[in-house]
């Protein structure tokens, strides 16, 4: 086990789970962790999210389902994972056998079903659980959940009622005001947000004169939605209590740092894993470089540095 | 030995024709592994666009020399940077990715169209040259340079040309089923647009004789993780960049 990574001066606890470093990786990005074990050491990675849980395996959506856009990606992958039981028999016992802490994010098609994944997952070898109401790829379910506070508010009081683990709420920003949802899931009980999800666009192949990806909509990733995320992050900090975790087009420290000011406790990598895979471990380093050129001793020390009267 | 990710020293690009240009790498992790069939993922540029890798099919490998070659149309952003960088530029590059071709025939046909036709450089050497022959297909005959790719490691060239420009006038499948009657192959391995290889693919099977694919659909890992080139098998999901790119034709459904 990796004790004391360094120095214990980036560890930080989202909500009751405790990571050795603020920096994790987005789900559906990362696979089961496993996939990128030729690259870094996962035992230097704060935590692994990993893909997208559903109770029934999903085969996701039809068609073409990724497209390179100006600095980022749509994806529309629809949620395919092998669902909740083929996880807990064959992915899980793998997993275990890596001292990192495992989120699992979780999705359903009402607030019934999370819960009942909820108590599924609630096992031993799972450290969190992260409730996907933000995936703009599937019919039912997902961002409809995330858009609508009351809605939100249910899958978390469901969530809640059913497991031990801290739950973080994973935040859309295809809303008019992410705030407004991010104070309701905090009054819900969520232990901890994470945002922001992908942004919903679109890609047209003016040759073909047809949308390009099979689902005809997906969500936005990579540097493009960083802004975006970095103020929305920002602005749930000055209003909710419970720990961020920040996401957007975090491609090196810098971004990640940037985040950490906004008043993120933690961050994760999400698209850029696919350009450097060995981004998730690499990134702390920078932290370090960064606070010991500013004489920061602790990351709490840096967090929220940006908000005002700070 | 496993995939790894190297900065790897640029050897040389060569022109193959108007848009299509021949790049050769120094990097011995990956040249001493990969297989024929498999690819890499290259990172064309450290700026924010293009962002992702870009996926090549391994074309050639001299283990001795320690580098591999890629063939590449230039066709957007990624592989406009890609034609411009010089020898001597390092660029970074993960791989061997992905599972190759079964090595196991005695007398194989490879069949190729386009682009398609690069990872089979690299399997036509891995085979003893009097025992492999070649379908190629072709628009016209102005892609050339294939023959003198392939002149080298095939015992006969069999050319398709659309236009008929060059060789037998139509697709692959104008000359495949004559071919096949012979008895002489005893597997068919296929890569280049999806429509020819399941056409190909059709007519192989019906003859009795297993065929291999190489598909290709859009990737951003190439690792496994993000799920994008995934694809309907028989009884189970396919990952392209892991369980592929190269299936038996009858193992996909959905291609």
């Amino acid at each position: 086990m990796v004790k004391n990574l360094y120095d214990n001066r980036l560890a930080v606890n989202i909500g009751g789970l405790k990571m050795l470093t603020p920096v994790t990786t987005a789900s559906g990005t990362f696979g089961f962790g496993l996939e990128f074990q030729d690259f870094l050491d996962l035992e230097k990675v704060g935590a692994v999210t990993v893909k997208g849980t559903t109770l029934e395996p999903r085969a996701g959506n039809k068609g073409q389902r990724a497209v390179e856009t100006p600095a980022g990606m749509l994806n529309c992958v629809g949620l395919e994972n092998p669902g909740a039981e083929y996880f807990l028999q064959e992915t899980l016992p793998k997993l275990k056998m890596i001292n990192v802490p495992i989120i699992v994010n979780i999705a359903g098609n009402t607030p019934e079903e999370y819960g009942e994944l909820a108590k599924k997952l609630d096992v031993e070898g799972v450290d969190a659980i992260e409730i996907n109401i933000s995936c703009p790829n599937v019919k039912q379910g997902g961002l409809a959940f995330g858009t609508c506070a009351i809605s939100a508010v249910q899958v978390v009081e469901a969530v809640k009622a059913n497991t031990s683990k801290p739950v973080i709420t994973k935040l859309s920003p295809n809303v008019t005001d992410i705030v407004e949802i991010a104070l309701a899931v905090e009054k819900a009980g969520s232990d901890a947000v994470s945002l922001i999800n992908t942004l919903l666009g679109m890609k047209i192949d003016i040759n073909k004169q047809k949308p390009i990806l099979g689902n005809v909509m997906g969500g936005l990733s990579g540097p493009a939605v960083r802004p975006v995320a970095v103020r929305m992050v920002y602005q749930v900090a000055q209003a909710v209590q419970i720990p961020i975790i920040g996401m957007g087009g975090i491609m090196c420290a810098a971004d990640a740092i940037e985040f950490l000011l906004a008043g993120a406790s933690a961050i994760a990598v999400g698209t850029g894993n696919f350009c450097d895979p060995r981004l998730a471990e690499t990134i702390s380093h920078g932290i370090i470089e960064y606070m010991d050129a500013k004489g920061i001793s602790n990351i709490h020390d840096m967090i929220g540095k940006a908000l005002p009267n700070r | 030995m496993s995939k790894t990710m190297v900065d790897a020293k640029v050897v040389c690009q060569i022109v193959l024709s108007e848009d299509v240009k021949l790049i050769e790498v120094f990097a011995p992790d990956i040249a001493c592994i990969a297989q024929p069939g498999q690819f890499v993922n290259v990172q064309v540029s450290k700026q924010a666009a293009p962002l992702l890798r870009r996926p090549f099919g391994v074309a050639e490998v001299n283990r001795e020399k320690g580098t591999f070659t890629m063939i590449y149309r230039i066709m957007g952003e990624a592989t406009k940077i890609l034609a411009n960088i010089c020898n001597n530029d390092f660029i970074n590059i993960i791989g061997p990715l992905g599972h190759g071709f079964s090595l196991n025939a005695k007398r194989p046909l490879l069949v190729g169209g386009g682009l398609g036709l690069a990872p089979l450089v690299y399997l036509a050497q891995s085979f003893s040259k009097d025992s492999v022959e070649i379908v190629m297909g072709g628009r016209t005959a102005k892609e050339l340079f294939w023959t003198e790719l392939f002149s080298d490691k095939v015992n006969i060239m069999h050319i398709t040309t659309d236009d008929g420009s060059q060789g037998t006038k139509g697709t692959v499948n104008a000359v495949l089923p004559q071919l096949l009657k012979s008895g002489k192959y005893d597997c068919v391995y296929v890569c280049g647009p999806v429509p020819m290889m399941q056409a190909v693919a059709k007519v192989v099977e019906t003859a009795g004789i297993p065929c291999q694919v190489s598909l290709e659909k859009y990737m951003a890992c190439g690792l496994g993780a993000c799920l994008s080139c995934s694809c309907g098998g028989v009884g189970k999901r396919l990952k392209v960049c892991t369980d592929g790119p190269v299936f038996w034709s009858t193992e996909v459904e959905e291609w």
